[in-house]
């Protein structure tokens, strides 16, 4: 049982950057679509980044700082380009944002595929994998049993609750927050009110870009120990679908992941399920989704609306 | 004169296009007093408050605060000298709460910090009368409330001069009083508060000096104690002025459209139609004059079936069989269907009735398509429909298949006018069908309702321009805060009249009540 719980932590660690970064995006009131195709540009190019950085030591020692901190570096600049692009598009040429989105996310599968074809060796990405992985050595006893339920996984897991947990402090307490915040209502106020819109818009979509782009790198090096595949779209639309399950707090979004996670694994974990029952448990997110969107639309509570200027760009001369 | 002079306007002008909004404008606000601004729609105020609060750039003109000459281009620079304006339409983000609506895009360099918002608030809502909890979410607030904020929100940024663009409009008259207090309590405070309003009340019993705007120019500024609601008005309203507009006699006039007691509440819970009763007559243009948003849009899209009605009855007297029927049980397509058209020429003239991406036999179709008996469209009709509008409205347009917005505002009003003219109703209701237009444009326009009148239709005519009214229409009916009050004769009314009536918030006399003249 405690190994099925740690799985979807550490699968959950994924969908939890991919929606804290989307979350910081919708707060600004850009619905930004293209998350998928930014989770698999964050890993391709990570990815990459690490395969470049270990075949070139030609079988020399790799420093384990290294090779954590290059591709991490690597996927959040590549991933922040993209958010930039969609910025560009939407902000700047005021272009329909779903259908931006969309085709970021269609370009991010297909520069993915590229770049993952241009990696001389794929085992590479197992080889540096392991210092993702890398526990903290705790002596477990016979009483400690329930430590590994906190203890054991790699540098991403905290890393994503600390993102997450630091971006709810962001939103919600500090002046730099408030002003994200009614950048995405009320785009108009905001600006009335001597808030610069574009740079809000343009500032959180690229870093709420570059932490979904760690997500995706996490999935590959820490859930899947450096096995490349390509099932990180997949990843990304679960990511979207919680945000809204978590609705628009990245708190929430913390224990949201969580049980994403084990929906996503559950399969797994039951004996003599058929390929078909697979395909309908993995639904359950979606569903658990919808359900969530239903009660909070029963309840009506303003507070859990989607930012009221979400995916509508903002002219000041439309009055 | 003892005080000091906070703010000092000179030669100010703004040309919008062709329109010259402001001409030559002096104006002085006093520190510890409240300045009325008074004026006809479109005569300026709001353009000349926009400049000061730094959202236009004036052409022309001086503006002094503290005796020195300032330069204000953004909003920004008007805090900087320490004006702050209160708009008709708020500006505050619904799902914060007062204290952070207060401080949205202040960086003062000081810690962030809601509790010492708060207390702040709270200091600044003690010291001037307010009521308000400032850690209460701006959608659980009433329009008051909002207000409220507003004005706090540019007291907190230490604002000293204080305008105020219409406030009582959307406040009740209890509510009306408390502002009044706290302005009061204000100027006392020594702050200068400039308040535009139509009320004439209102000006009487708040301001300290009125000065009065006409078609964009500055007639004068008296004292309030030793003016009257009469002298204010005519400079309000100005000299008459004669158009010639053809005026033809009512012929075999009878009822068509019998209004009674009819109320209207917005979702904000404010009345916007207050027991209004007439009767609009066959053969007959009714004129409804008031201020802008007096409640003249309700009344017609009441009658239309596009407005809720709360209480009332809209009595249909049907001229095929005599029969009567009540409007308020049909669907805005039954009232339709019975005759009772409108052209609702809005602001920005394709907002409602035309769609501007289409082309003029499309837009005709908008009101035929459900006549099809086929699956398929038929165009050929109303293909027809347009270029007979086309010919006897003299459309300029290159043709039948040019999309609607690229054609001129007065050519889109024809064809808006034109397509409910074709369809012979019996109640044609036009809501500022000139607006926008030029001489010739707009006396096409006044023909065309007169024609409909002698063809026995009833013609519900909004319009603004008091001159026009006059002379076109017959009775003229007039509304003031969504009450009635006033129906005049048409041949003899006198412009101060109506003027008088406009700014008026009673409504006439129980015995009157409803009795048309």
């Amino acid at each position: 049982m405690i190994g099925f719980l740690i799985g979807a932590i550490r699968l959950g660690a994924t969908f939890l950057l991919g929606s804290t970064g989307e979350i910081i995006t919708q707060k600004s009131g850009n619905l930004n679509l293209g998350i998928p195709g930014v989770m698999c540009i964050g890993a391709a190019f990570g990815c990459f980044s690490e395969s470049v950085y270990v075949t070139s030591l030609n079988g020399g020692e790799i420093n384990p700082f290294l090779a954590v901190f290059i591709p991490i570096m690597c996927a959040f600049i590549a991933s922040a380009l993209a958010g930039l692009l969609f910025s560009f598009m939407t902000v700047t040429l005021r272009a329909n944002q779903n259908v931006t989105g969309l085709a970021l996310t269609t370009f991010g599968v297909g520069l993915t595929n590229y770049v993952i074809s241009q990696v001389k060796s794929t085992s590479t990405f197992s080889v540096a994998s392991k210092y993702f992985t890398t526990l903290i050595p705790f002596k477990y006893t016979e009483n400690t049993q329930w430590l590994k339920l906190f203890l054991s996984y790699g540098p991403t897991v905290y890393l994503a609750i600390i993102i997450a947990l630091v971006s709810a402090f962001l939103l919600k307490k500090t002046r730099i927050g408030l002003h994200l915040r009614s950048v995405g209502e009320n785009p108009a106020t905001a600006d009335a009110m001597g808030i610069n819109v574009t740079a809000y818009r343009y500032g959180a979509t690229c870093i709420g870009c570059g932490i979904a782009g760690l997500g995706g790198l996490f999935f590959i090096m820490d859930s899947l120990y450096g096995y490349w595949e390509y099932a990180i779209e997949a990843m990304g639309w679960l990511a979207v679908a919680l945000v809204i399950f978590a609705v628009w707090r990245p708190n929430v979004s913390i224990i949201g992941s969580f049980i994403f996670g084990a929906l996503y694994i559950a399969p797994n974990h039951i004996k003599g399920v058929t390929f078909v029952q697979t395909g309908l448990l993995k639904m359950l997110p979606y569903v658990v989704t919808i359900v969530v969107l239903i009660i909070t639309s029963i309840r009506n509570k303003k507070e859990n609306y989607p930012p009221a200027g979400l995916g509508l760009n903002y002219y000041r001369e439309e009055r | 004169m003892d005080k000091k002079i906070a703010l000092e306007l000179k030669g100010i002008t703004k040309v919008f296009g062709k329109i010259t909004a402001n001409n030559n404008v002096d104006l002085d606000v006093y520190k510890g007093e409240i300045l009325a601004l008074l004026g006809e729609n479109g005569s300026g105020k709001t353009t000349l408050m926009n400049m000061i609060s730094g959202i236009y750039y004036p052409d022309s003109g001086q503006i002094f605060v503290d005796g020195e000459e300032v330069i204000i281009s953004s909003p920004k620079d008007s805090f900087k000298y320490k004006i702050g304006m209160i708009h008709q339409h708020f500006k505050l983000v619904d799902v914060f709460s007062a204290a952070e609506n207060i401080i949205l895009g202040i960086n003062d360099g000081k810690k962030y910090s809601i509790a010492e918002t708060n207390a702040r608030v709270l200091e600044i809502t003690e010291r001037y009368g307010f009521n308000i909890d400032p850690k209460k979410k701006i959608y659980e607030m009433s329009v008051s409330e909002k207000q409220t904020v507003e004005i706090i929100k540019v007291l907190y940024r230490g604002a000293d001069i204080l305008i105020l663009d219409e406030p009582t409009a959307v406040l009740t008259p209890q509510e009306t009083e408390k502002l009044f207090a706290v302005l009061r309590r204000m100027r006392d405070d020594g702050k200068a508060i400039i308040i535009i309003t139509h009320k004439m009340h209102e000006v009487l019993s708040l301001t300290d000096r009125v000065a009065v705007l006409r078609k964009g120019e500055h007639i004068a500024t008296v004292n309030t104690k030793e003016t009257t609601v009469s002298e204010l008005t005519e400079m309000m309203v100005g000299k008459k002025i004669s158009l010639n507009i053809e005026r033809s006699e009512p012929k075999n006039s009878c009822d068509r459209l019998v209004v009674s007691n009819l109320n209207c509440v917005s979702h904000e819970g404010v009345k916007i139609l207050d027991n209004v009763s007439f009767t609009a007559r066959s053969g007959e243009i009714l004129g409804i004059a008031g201020i802008a948003g007096s409640g003249q849009r309700e009344l017609l899209e009441a009658i239309a079936g596009l407005q809720h009605i709360d209480s009332g009855k809209i009595l249909y007297h049907n001229p095929k069989n005599d029969e009567v029927v009540d409007l308020r049980d049909k669907t805005p397509l039954q009232i339709r269907d019975l005759g009772v058209r409108l052209s609702f020429v809005p602001e920005d003239r394709l907002g409602m009735g035309l769609v501007g991406d289409m082309d003029i036999t499309d837009n005709m179709m908008l009101r035929s398509y459900r006549k099809g008996h086929s699956i398929f469209l038929d165009r050929k009709a109303p293909k027809n429909l347009a270029q007979e509008i086309i010919k006897s409205l003299e459309i300029v347009t290159p043709g039948t298949s040019t999309p609607v917005r690229r054609l001129s505002g007065g050519n889109i009003q024809k064809v808006l006018v034109g397509r409910e003219i074709a369809a012979a109703p019996s109640v044609l209701m036009a809501a500022y069908p000139v607006r926008g237009l030029d001489i010739n444009s707009s006396y096409t326009i006044y023909n065309l309702l007169t024609a409909q009148k002698e063809r026995g239709v009833a013609v519900i005519f909004v319009g603004e321009d008091l001159d026009v009214l006059i002379e076109l229409c017959d009775r003229i009916l007039v509304i003031g805060s969504g009450k009635v009050t006033g129906i005049v004769d048409g041949r003899n009314a006198v412009k101060e009249e109506i003027g008088v009536l406009m700014t008026k918030t009673t409504s006439i006399d129980e015995e009157n009540g409803g009795v048309a003249i």
